[in-house]
């Protein structure tokens, strides 16, 4: 066993480096779960009102692939249907992190050379993240357990196997990638795409069928989870199913990385071009930002496409549920259960973009921190030059992802284009305000630009937890997204979205200043 | 001459540490500065300042005539910079930089990128991410080279490159020297700079402690004397400017500052000289007392 020499070490040193990240991961997903049984009880009290759930999921196939197929009427069995699905693709999210983070990271960075001229043995830092990424998801599957062993203790743990499981199968297909590309970036970006397709192949068959047994639900690690059926007659033989995914993946992974030399891979990187066509920093930063725009828009077209042609049948699926018309008009719309819908759809893209919008203004202090904003600056290209390329593509980006959100409203729904687009677009002010936030933050403070993800992550919890939760005004009045007029259906009013373009020109301007007046960071 | 730099009482905080308190340096036109200085001393944050990326606390800097902060687009027209650690961009290939950086100052001579792309043994269709510290070190020296500037600003420029890589740096730099250009050379291989420097200024914490040409700076140090003598010696320990005396029955071993050596040389030749040798201060050991000075 000398190829596995040092795994001990190495695990308890890659759950040190991620002793906030997994942590975070891992309460939040739990606490999602945990706090749903609460919440149904309150939308679903009465035998009736479950009832006519039931017979919404049966008939209506956009709940369905929304969602999912719902095999029982107790709490857990509910809870299992509403948070299952989802819960996995937290779960697989935080593995393929973990697991790429300790392994292709490494090696890009050249760390691991200098980990693995120690004693250290040929398989013991790929054993090492994926027993990082079994420890994260054993928790979470723990507290799962624990958390909901009051509707049943079989149950809970069915789900919390379930969710586990499919986090460790896209832990171990991440290995596998990970031994595949030679760039972390692109080993995160491929099975981020895998999980995107496991998704929507579990929605499409979740359509077809309304007992998860389409061909199509079974071929996605997401829809095994909802046929393990928690709280509904448990089929433990779909964890058989898991297993074997898991330990075919795992031996793949290990057997290309026996085959490989250490900081090689299969795809080794094609050279590029002798001479050069770029020839001014903005050509630069879109160059360097340009992927990320394709992947980003390419997302958000074929969502709206999706979420637009699930609009139709919307008016059923909410259809005689008081409280759950009530919280998706709160969440959005105002009158109409189809513009209400879309409405509330709208809104989350927007909730979206304004992730996208600090990631690509976070890209200034990226370059900045890593050295290679230096040479560039050194050049005859002032600060605001230089920066001004990078937000273009933040803020232009905005718009671009918005308008083809609409685009993929209109061509999934097929009617109201002028007014989704409309609606698409009122949402770019607020999304400009957190990236003038982001900006801000770069310019005068720029230890603390990552608070950006913060201020963005709390703006994303109060868009979609706070309305469901009865937050007070005070609350959501923080978000820049609550005073959006609620488009399609609502009233358009001017004078918060001026005021929102106002608040982000003048983020925006206070960042810049602070970036022409302060050292640069070294 | 007019000066290519002059930097006069510069000062510049990180919160506690004063990392450079009152450095002074004048680099004329057309020569090759050395700037010398343990780990620490302020070289990077001088050349930072001079960039325009840092703004001083006090103090006056001026680069070909202009203020680095102020008018830091112009300045940079016209140098070309090269840091220790060259970072590149994963994704774009050493000659795709190579081409931005040129068009990000005063122009490129295709001519000379291909000849230096030649004499650097550089591969410029590789991506940044598989290119070793050696080669990411060439790619911006090649676009500095290559560049049409005036005034060229290397720090630590050749760290990890090999002997025969240096050597191709030394004639890069000599020929940049003939065609006029002025070069700040901040270094810590001193061999490479008492080859190629015209003058050198050595700093410390922060501060300028030695500046002049190679020949100034060592006359201001001391030269090591080892000698046998005919017959025991006597007398060399009272004379001034004697350090590190060692007396082996008639071998002798001393340091003598310079300008005291005459004396010591009377005091020798009276004892009878049967072999003597004499070695002027290397830059290292010039370099070496102040590391050591530093330190204490």
């Amino acid at each position: 066993m000398t190829s596995l020499a040092g795994t001990g070490v190495l695990l308890r040193f890659s759950l040190r480096r991620d002793r906030l990240m997994i942590p975070v991961w891992v309460a939040v997903n739990a606490l999602m779960v945990l706090s749903m049984p609460a919440s149904l009880k309150g939308l679903y009290g009465t035998d009736a009102e479950r009832a006519d759930l039931i017979h919404q999921v049966e008939t209506n196939a956009s709940f369905r692939a929304l969602i999912g197929p719902v095999f029982d009427t107790d709490l857990g069995a509910l809870t299992a249907w509403r948070v299952g699905v989802y819960a996995g693709l937290v779960a697989a999210a935080m593995s393929l992190l973990i697991v790429v983070r300790h392994t292709r990271d490494e090696e890009e960075s050249g760390r691991q050379e200098l980990v693995a001229s120690g004693m250290v043995g040929r398989r013991a830092s790929l054993t090492a993240a994926l027993l990082a990424a079994g420890v994260a998801n054993a928790v979470l599957a723990l507290l799962v357990t624990v958390g909901l062993a009051g509707q049943g203790v079989v149950g809970a743990l069915a789900l919390g196997l379930g969710i586990a499981a499919v986090g460790m199968v896209f832990a171990t297909m991440a290995a596998i990638v990970a031994q595949l590309t030679e760039s972390a970036r692109l080993a995160r970006g491929l099975t981020s795409a895998v999980l995107g397709a496991a998704f929507v192949l579990r929605a499409a068959g979740d359509s077809a069928s309304d007992d998860g047994s389409s061909v199509l639900t079974w071929l996605s690690p997401l829809g095994w989870l909802e046929n393990l059926r928690p709280y509904a007659d448990e089929r433990w033989w779909v964890l058989a199913l898991f297993a074997a995914a898991i330990l075919l993946q795992a031996g793949g992974a290990y057997e290309l990385a026996g085959r490989r030399d250490v900081g090689m891979s299969f795809f080794p990187t094609r050279p590029g071009p002798a001479t050069g066509r770029l020839s001014t920093a903005s050509a630069l930063a879109w160059r360097l930002q340009r992927g990320s725009v394709y992947g980003w828009s390419l997302a958000f077209f074929v969502v709206g496409v999706v979420y637009g042609g699930l609009t139709d049948g919307v008016a059923d699926l909410v259809g005689d549920n008081e409280n759950a018309r009530e919280i998706f008009e709160r969440m959005g719309g105002q009158s109409g259960l189809e513009d209400a819908f879309l409405a509330s759809m709208v809104g989350m893209m927007g909730l979206i973009a304004a992730l996208y919008v600090v990631q690509s203004v976070l890209r200034l202090h990226g370059e900045e921190t890593s050295g290679r904003a230096e040479p560039v600056l050194a050049n005859a290209v002032s600060r605001l030059g230089w920066a001004a390329g990078h937000l273009v593509v933040a803020f232009g980006g905005a718009v671009l992802l918005m308008l083809l959100t609409g685009l993929g409203f209109a061509v999934g729904y097929g009617k109201e284009v002028g007014p989704i687009l409309g609606a698409c677009l009122v949402q770019v002010p607020a999304v400009w305000v957190i990236g003038g936030l982001a900006v801000a933050l770069y310019g005068l403070l720029p230890r603390a630009a990552m608070a950006a993800w913060g201020v963005a992550g709390a703006v994303l919890l109060i868009g979609w937890v706070g309305p469901a939760l009865d937050a007070p005004q005070a609350v959501l009045d923080l978000s820049p997204f609550g005073h959006l007029p609620k488009l399609p259906g609502g009233e358009m009013s001017w004078g918060p979205v001026v005021l929102l373009t106002g608040i982000a020109a003048a983020l925006l301007a206070a960042g810049l200043t602070g970036l022409r007046r302060r050292d640069l960071t070294t | 001459m007019t000066k290519a730099i002059t930097v006069s009482g510069l000062h510049k905080s990180f919160g506690r540490t004063h990392a450079l308190d009152g450095l002074d340096l004048e680099v004329e036109t057309g020569e090759v500065h050395g700037f010398l200085g343990p780990n620490g001393a302020g070289k990077s944050t001088t050349i930072r300042v001079l960039l325009g990326l840092l703004r001083a606390d006090a103090g006056a800097a001026q680069v070909l005539g202009r203020d680095p902060w102020a008018d830091a687009v112009e300045v940079h027209r016209r140098i070309a910079y090269v840091p220790g650690d060259v970072t590149l961009w994963r994704n774009l290939s050493g000659g795709e930089v190579i081409d931005l950086f040129g068009r990000l100052r005063g122009g490129l001579d295709p001519a000379r990128r291909a000849e230096l792309i030649d004499r650097f043994e550089l591969d410029p269709t590789k991506k940044g991410r598989t290119y070793s510290k050696g080669n990411r070190q060439k790619v911006a020296l090649v676009a500095a080279f290559a560049s049409d500037v005036d005034l060229l600003i290397l720090d630590e420029p050749t760290s990890g490159l090999d002997p025969l890589m240096e050597e191709v740096f030394q004639r890069c730099v000599e020929e940049e020297r003939d065609r006029g250009r002025t070069i700040l050379l901040s270094s810590h291989i001193l061999s490479e700079v008492e080859e190629l420097c015209d003058r050198v200024s050595i700093i410390r914490n922060g501060r300028t402690v030695e500046t002049g040409s190679l020949a100034d700076l060592r006359h201001l140090t001391r030269t090591s004397v080892s000698a046998e003598l005919a017959g025991p010696p006597n007398g060399l320990a009272a004379l001034p400017g004697v350090h590190d005396l060692d007396v082996q029955g008639h071998r002798v071993r001393l340091q003598v500052d310079t300008d005291k050596l005459d004396a010591v040389l009377r005091q020798l030749s009276e004892s009878g000289v049967r072999s003597l040798t004499s070695t002027p201060p290397t830059l290292e050991e010039l370099f070496l007392r102040h590391y050591q000075e530093a330190a204490s």
